[in-house]
């Protein structure tokens, strides 16, 4: 399996999935470098136009060409409460960054959410290989 | 010749934002006041057709479901905000709760400016009397009510938080199902309005609670994590006599506990607790969920095989501006 990064704030919400996933993983702290393929998990944070979705750390994490050309999905979290908004930042950056939106989830995930991320991440990163050049 | 020193006494601080001790008060405060908003703004006499097609215990079930709601609000914007205001660490929390007690101001009015639009004055006056009489709701609030006057910070962001995030939902699914019937649409965009301040209150008082709890001692952790759960199980059983009491008559009482218990893992999420309801009660009706956020989107969820038009996207070279949000 390759690799998974993500950001958490102080709520400490994505810390918490990741956690649970038990999967190894990068937390985007300062100067973040990654040097294998990736999944990004990150919250949303939209306003009531959609704006500001992306958290800032992960924009300046993504500015970084060589992060961002080994970026290959994302899964992004949020709170249905905030409508069509709702996870916004995973629809943003797939579109910038021409990666797929893999998976959504609110807060810290249910234990569903947990089971569907690590099954869907390890299909995920078959598929990956078998179409690699 | 003055040889008398004044005496010392702290000065009165004026709040500077531009020295912020903690980063979430700021960011709070620019999302709650980015997203202000008035009930002037929805136009509500649109749902006047919609609302004269419900029937007349649907109409009576309408009013006191945003009774109840309303008493929630005037309960959060008179006491609750204003009761964690002396617990605020930083002045700029202080100033992010003047902002949730006014916003809750503005909800609680928002109902009357729905009933003024769609109802008559005696159905109006029924239905606050009714909320006066009804013991499950004057329940609810004594419960709350009870640990804003306590002494404990912490547990009084318990509280205000299952407030935020928990005890609005059995009235807030009503509006959800019309809007699901294409009916009161309206009333449904400014309920998604109130919704959507309501995820940032609970997370930043969730926030401010984390905060809290690492500053005392492991075994208080564990007593006010206990608090937590006793609390939202004593909630719980007042949430579903009341959904029972209003829900029984239109058949939904079993629909309307799924959002109850969806919403209570969210609230104890806030909190930075695991959640309570296991997946098998809480599978919300799609109808209730896709009201809940229109438009965003199921197609885009790969893992969970939805995403079948779903075509992944040839990386383009992105220039650093482009992410110039």
């Amino acid at each position: 399996m390759a690799g998974l990064v993500y950001y958490s704030s102080g709520s400490g919400n994505t810390q918490r999935f990741v956690d649970r996933l038990g999967l190894p993983a990068t937390r985007i702290l300062g100067e973040t470098r990654v040097t294998e393929p990736y999944v990004l998990i990150t919250p949303s944070y939209s306003d009531g136009l959609g704006n500001g979705a992306v958290a800032k750390p992960v924009i300046r994490f993504l500015n970084d060409p060589a992060n961002r050309c080994l970026l290959r999905g994302v899964i992004a979290s949020g709170n249905r409460n905030f409508g069509e908004y709702f996870a916004h930042a995973g629809k943003i950056i797939a579109a910038k960054c021409g990666v797929p939106v893999l998976y959504r989830f609110e807060l810290s995930g249910t234990d569903e959410d947990v089971a569907r991320v690590r099954q869907g991440l390890e299909t995920f990163w078959t598929r990956q290989r078998s179409i690699a050049p | 010749m003055n040889a008398q020193s004044p005496v010392r006494r702290t000065p009165t601080r004026a709040i500077n934002w531009n020295r912020v001790q903690d980063e979430t008060d700021l960011t709070v405060w620019n999302r709650l006041t980015s997203n202000f908003w008035l009930p002037e703004k929805v136009p509500l006499s649109n749902d006047i057709p919609s609302w004269a097609t419900l029937t007349d215990y649907e109409r009576q079930l309408t009013i006191r479901v945003f009774t109840g709601l309303t008493m929630l609000d005037t309960v959060q914007a008179s006491v609750g905000a204003v009761s964690m205001m002396p617990d605020a660490v930083t002045p700029h929390e202080e100033a992010v709760l003047t902002n949730i007690a006014f916003m809750e101001a503005v909800h609680a009015r928002s109902y009357s400016s729905i009933f003024s639009t769609l109802c008559s004055t005696q159905e109006i006056d029924e239905a606050f009397r009714w909320s006066e009489e009804n013991t499950h709701l004057q329940k609810k609030a004594d419960l709350i009510l009870k640990h804003y006057k306590a002494a404990d910070p912490l547990r009084r962001k318990v509280a205000s938080c299952f407030l935020e995030s928990f005890m609005f939902y059995s009235g807030f699914y009503l509006p959800m199902h019309w809007s699901s019937r294409a009916k009161l649409t309206n009333t449904a965009d400014l309920i998604r309005l109130i919704i959507r301040d309501e995820a940032v209150h609970g997370y930043y008082i969730g926030y401010k609670f984390q905060r809290g709890l690492e500053r005392v001692s492991e075994a208080e952790r564990a007593a006010v994590k206990d608090f937590a759960f006793s609390l939202m199980f004593e909630l719980y059983e007042v949430e579903e006599a009341y959904t029972e009491e209003l829900y029984d008559g239109v058949g939904l009482s079993e629909d309307v506990k799924k959002f109850l218990h969806y919403n209570a893992n969210k609230a104890l999420m806030n909190l930075g607790y695991e959640a309570l309801f296991p997946a098998s009660v809480t599978d919300v009706n799609p109808a209730i969920l896709a009201a809940l956020s229109p438009n965003s989107d199921e197609n885009h969820d790969f893992f969970s095989g939805s995403g079948s038009s779903y075509v992944i996207g040839k990386a383009v070279a992105t220039e650093d501006e482009d992410w110039d949000f």
